[in-house]
């Protein structure tokens, strides 16, 4: 049998005082200034301010309801702004099956988010089909749209969305400002057809 | 008097004698079939004869019988009469070669959509229907997902895992 794991690499919560403070960027700090790198700037700000658009189609969008709400709180990672534009949103959280014939209005919604953009697969169907190994449904939306972050779970537990979310962000504070006008992903894109 | 599923199977068979066969009747449902010419005779009859009345299409879907030679495709009609609050299932058999059906657009404005599906998942060629495409599949798709030939699986996936789906 082959193990199936999950979350290889836990990262060690921050709760040393029971508050967590983000960390600053590698820089040189001194009296009333702070030196470092425009895009560990950019990225703290991009990271900590993500405005994320749920696609949510079936029970994964239950659990993303329960990640939002107060429990779970996911407005405590600077994301409580969740926009119903794709115009304004930068994380694109797809939670559900995704029928062959909601593919094209997926991509459309992918086209139409400015860069900057992201996108998180919730659940095994988002990811790979899940169960619905069938004639109607998508095997997984990265087979038309790029995705930055899978979460496995048939649904995922609110808290393995946050967990896909803080990797998330993790990309997004690491991210090259040059990124996105690179050649590799320029090629990403093409190999979906976006220009 | 109420309508009984004796009775209609006498009207039916006083009008059409064995153009209509195989009666049975299932938890209190009639059943019967006949050729699939004659499918408008005997819906318009069932729909006009005042004493039977069945003037709503409940149903209208496909079956796939692929060991049934000459009939592989079988189209049900679900019938109701809502005076006497009465259903009766009427179908026929076409061969999956050249499976064609005249439409029953033209007595039942609601088999519009479901011959539709039914085209959609099994290629049944409704004859004179008004619209006759793709309902609920994706119009790109060029085959009928519900025949028995079409696997279910998707085919489009190269990365299966006989492993993981327990046939390793």
């Amino acid at each position: 049998m082959r193990p199936v794991r999950f979350n290889l690499n836990p990262k060690e919560a921050e709760i040393a005082d029971a508050i967590s403070m983000g960390k600053a960027p590698d820089g040189v700090p001194g009296d009333g200034f702070f030196a470092t790198q425009l895009s560990s700037v950019v990225g703290l700000a991009r990271k900590n301010s993500l405005w994320p658009l749920p696609f949510a189609t079936s029970c994964c969008g239950i659990e993303f309801m329960a990640t939002m709400a107060s429990h779970y709180d996911l407005s405590r990672f600077g994301s409580e702004r969740v926009g119903f534009s794709p115009r304004q949103c930068d994380l694109l959280m797809v939670m559900g099956t995704i029928a062959k014939k909601m593919a094209p209005v997926l991509r459309q919604v992918y086209l139409q988010m400015a860069e900057p953009r992201w996108v998180i697969a919730v659940g095994a169907c988002a990811s790979s089909g899940g169960i619905f190994d069938t004639y109607s449904v998508l095997q997984g939306i990265d087979q038309v749209i790029p995705v930055d972050v899978y979460v496995p779970g048939c649904p995922p537990r609110p808290e393995a969305i946050i967990d896909g979310f803080m990797k998330i962000q993790d990309l997004v504070g690491q991210e090259s400002i040059r990124r996105r006008n690179s050649e590799k992903y320029r090629d990403l894109l093409n190999s979906y057809g976006i220009q | 008097m109420a309508l009984t599923n004796a009775y209609i199977q006498e009207k039916l068979v006083e009008k059409f004698n064995d153009q209509v066969f195989q009666f049975s009747t299932d938890s209190g449902i009639l059943s019967f079939e006949s050729a699939a010419e004659n499918n408008l005779k005997v819906l318009q009859f069932l729909y006009e004869e005042a004493s039977l009345g069945f003037t709503f299409l409940t149903d209208l879907c496909g079956v796939n019988y692929p060991d049934n030679k000459g009939a592989e495709l079988v189209v049900v009609y679900h019938l109701h009469n809502f005076i006497e609050n009465i259903r009766i299932r009427f179908s026929i058999g076409v061969p999956v070669a050249k499976p064609d059906v005249f439409t029953a657009t033209k007595l039942f404005e609601s088999a519009n959509w479901m011959e539709r599906e039914t085209y959609d998942f099994f290629g049944v060629n409704f004859i004179g229907h008004p619209n006759l495409k793709r309902i609920l599949n994706v119009d790109e798709m060029d085959y009928f997902p519900l025949r028995k030939e079409f696997p279910l699986e998707d085919q489009t996936r190269i990365d299966k895992d006989d492993e993981m789906f327990g046939r390793g």
